[in-house]
């Protein structure tokens, strides 16, 4: 198994600053958790909203509530373990105030 | 003249960025029914950029652009760092040439921006439709484009402008366009820091209303391929990375998350201090494309025009980033040919046709050719990301530090530094990075 640095950082408190309108009732993106480990780390180092996580146990999760909509994950592992990735549904997800 | 079948808009744009609204206004002013639909709730929302905004392009559309748009500031100083795990080398250069009306550059912030461009595309009589995702293109069985779908409304056009930016969804789905390749992007990821206007001039040595725009190299994105940006906004500075995806992801050549090495750079002993006391206000995540002319996909279909970075228009130089003065151009291009088509009545291919030889008889697709065998020597080109900086952080402490010792003469001093990388190697590696320049 490839290697994820140690993180010293909060991801979450940073998204708590932006604005979202969460779709509590459609995942836009949907990852198969128990595919390919090594794509998984892609993901966990590509992601710029931290929200592919592996803990020290190696138990995987995705939380889509964060998401910055940027596509890196598409990109990545889009034809591997992204089994879904979607514009999020009308007037949801993320809304930028600077950008 | 022939006549064109009846549609509901003579124009759709898909994506209300620096592309899509540029060619609205462009259609709308031309007297053409436009309808532009913007999966944000405002233009801005979903989008970010560095960044700065060269203006050659965006004074063509818009000559009073100084007066009217919302631009954060004139960037006068050009700033490059080489830094290395606690060191760090800046060149700061400044000259009235920055400045010079056609070659001045300012930063922006991507919500007031485009908003602003929005309104100019409303206020020429374009017709918006906000906080919708288009889902699909509409095609005839010739399978011409004639419409688009978005939700449950179907609604048609003579002409569709696709400028839906750098994740290409519609021209992979439905235009067949290749998906750009993990080695063809990049992420970016960037905090905003609200500070105020007098803190940022002092910090860069500015006059009022002035700023800086500055790139670092090397230890920021800890040895993979890309590098950091720094943008002073009027009273807020965008600090952030980009990090081509196929190296980032690759545990063999990377270990530290993106979002880690963000960390990493803002305690870097070098950038901790630019930002100090500022509040954070914003983090955010978007790609860049940086395949260069080699990306650029098929951009004129039958009843529909590509344009931006859904072309693939974006050159990451390592120095200089542009996409949005582009995407600006396309944007325009993409407006007056589809005002074109449709005056002479052929909406198809061949009667879209001048938007391809404006993009290739412009800047757009000629310094995308010139440029073209940059991404590939970034690649590999992995010293400009470590060794060099640990030499010139080797060098100058050789130079600068005094401890007392009896002292070399200089040359004695550094060649040991330089003779370590081989004179040759580096020799070498400098002029095949120069000629793909
Ligand atoms: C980190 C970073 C730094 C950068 N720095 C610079 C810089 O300093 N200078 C520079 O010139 N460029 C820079 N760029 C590049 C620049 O931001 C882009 O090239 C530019 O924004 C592209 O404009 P566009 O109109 O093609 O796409 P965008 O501005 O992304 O616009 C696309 C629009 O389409 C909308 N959309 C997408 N899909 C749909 C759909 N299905 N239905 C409806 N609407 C849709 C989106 O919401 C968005 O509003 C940078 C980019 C990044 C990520
Ligand atoms: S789109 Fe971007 S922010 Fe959202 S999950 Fe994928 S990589 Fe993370």
């Amino acid at each position: 198994m490839s290697k994820i640095a140690p993180i010293t950082v909060n991801v979450d408190e940073a998204l708590a600053l932006d604005k979202y309108e969460v779709d509590e009732a459609n995942a836009h993106i949907e990852v198969d958790l128990e595919g390919d480990l090594e794509e998984f780390l892609k993901l966990v180092r590509v992601c710029p909203a931290a929200l592919y996580k592996i803990d020290e146990e190696g138990n995987r999760s995705f939380d889509y509530a964060g998401c910055l909509e940027c596509g890196t994950c598409r990109i990545a592992c889009g034809d591997t373990i992204i089994k879904k990735w979607e514009n999020p549904q009308p007037t949801m997800g993320v809304e930028y105030r600077f950008g | 003249m022939a006549e064109l079948p009846e549609r509901d808009f003579e124009v759709i744009v898909i994506g209300s960025g620096c592309a899509g609204a540029v060619a609205a206004y462009v259609a709308a002013s031309a007297g053409k029914s436009v309808l532009v639909i913007e999966r944000g709730n405002f233009a801005g929302a979903k989008n970010m950029t560095g960044g700065r905004i060269y203006s050659h392009s965006l004074k063509k559309v818009f000559p009073d652009f100084e007066q009217e748009a919302p631009l954060e500031r004139k960037i006068t100083h050009e700033r490059i760092a080489m830094l290395n795990s606690d060191s760090e080398m800046t060149i700061d250069f400044t000259s009235p040439v920055l400045a010079e009306e056609g070659k001045d550059s300012y930063s922006v912030l991507r919500g007031p921006f485009d908003q602003w461009l929005a309104e100019k595309a409303e206020s020429a009589g374009a017709e918006y439709i906000y906080g919708i995702a288009v889902e699909e293109l509409l095609k005839d069985e010739s399978g011409a484009v004639i419409g688009v779908r978005a939700g449950e409304d179907e609604i048609s056009a003579n002409v569709v402008i696709l400028a839906e930016g750098c994740n290409p969804i519609l021209s992979e789905k439905c235009l067949g366009n290749p998906r750009p390749k993990a080695s063809q992007m990049a992420v970016g990821i960037k905090q905003v820091f609200e500070l105020p206007a007098s803190t940022i001039e002092d910090r860069f040595l500015c006059p009022e209303g002035e700023g800086a725009a500055m790139l670092f190299v090397g230890d920021c994105t800890h040895g993979s391929v890309g590098g950091g940006f720094l943008y002073t906004n009027k009273e807020s500075i965008s600090l952030g990375l980009v990090a081509t995806i196929s190296i980032a992801e690759d545990g063999s050549r990377n270990e530290v998350p993106v979002y880690q090495m963000l960390e990493d750079f803002k305690n870097h002993p070098a950038v901790a201090p630019i930002i100090r006391g500022g509040k954070l206000v914003e983090h955010s995540g978007h790609m860049v494309p940086e395949g260069g002319y080699n990306m650029v996909p098929q951009y004129v279909f039958d009843g529909c025009l590509v344009a931006g970075e859904t072309a693939g228009l974006c050159m990451n130089m390592g120095y200089q980033v542009r996409g949005m003065d582009f995407a600006v151009a396309s944007g325009q291009f993409a407006g007056e040919a589809a005002v074109a088509a449709l005056d002479a009545g052929d909406t198809s291919a061949a009667g879209l046709a001048s938007y391809k030889q404006k993009m290739e008889g412009s800047f757009v697709m000629k310094d995308l050719q010139t440029f073209s065998k940059w991404p590939h020597v970034m690649e590999e080109w992995d010293s400009m990301f470590n060794d060099y900086p640990t030499m010139v952080a080797e060098i100058f402490n050789a130079m600068f530090s005094v401890d007392g010792q009896p002292q070399q003469p200089l040359m004695k001093r550094m060649m040991p530094i330089v003779k370590k990388r081989g004179l040759f190697k580096l020799g070498g590696e400098v002029r095949k990075a120069v000629k793909a320049l």
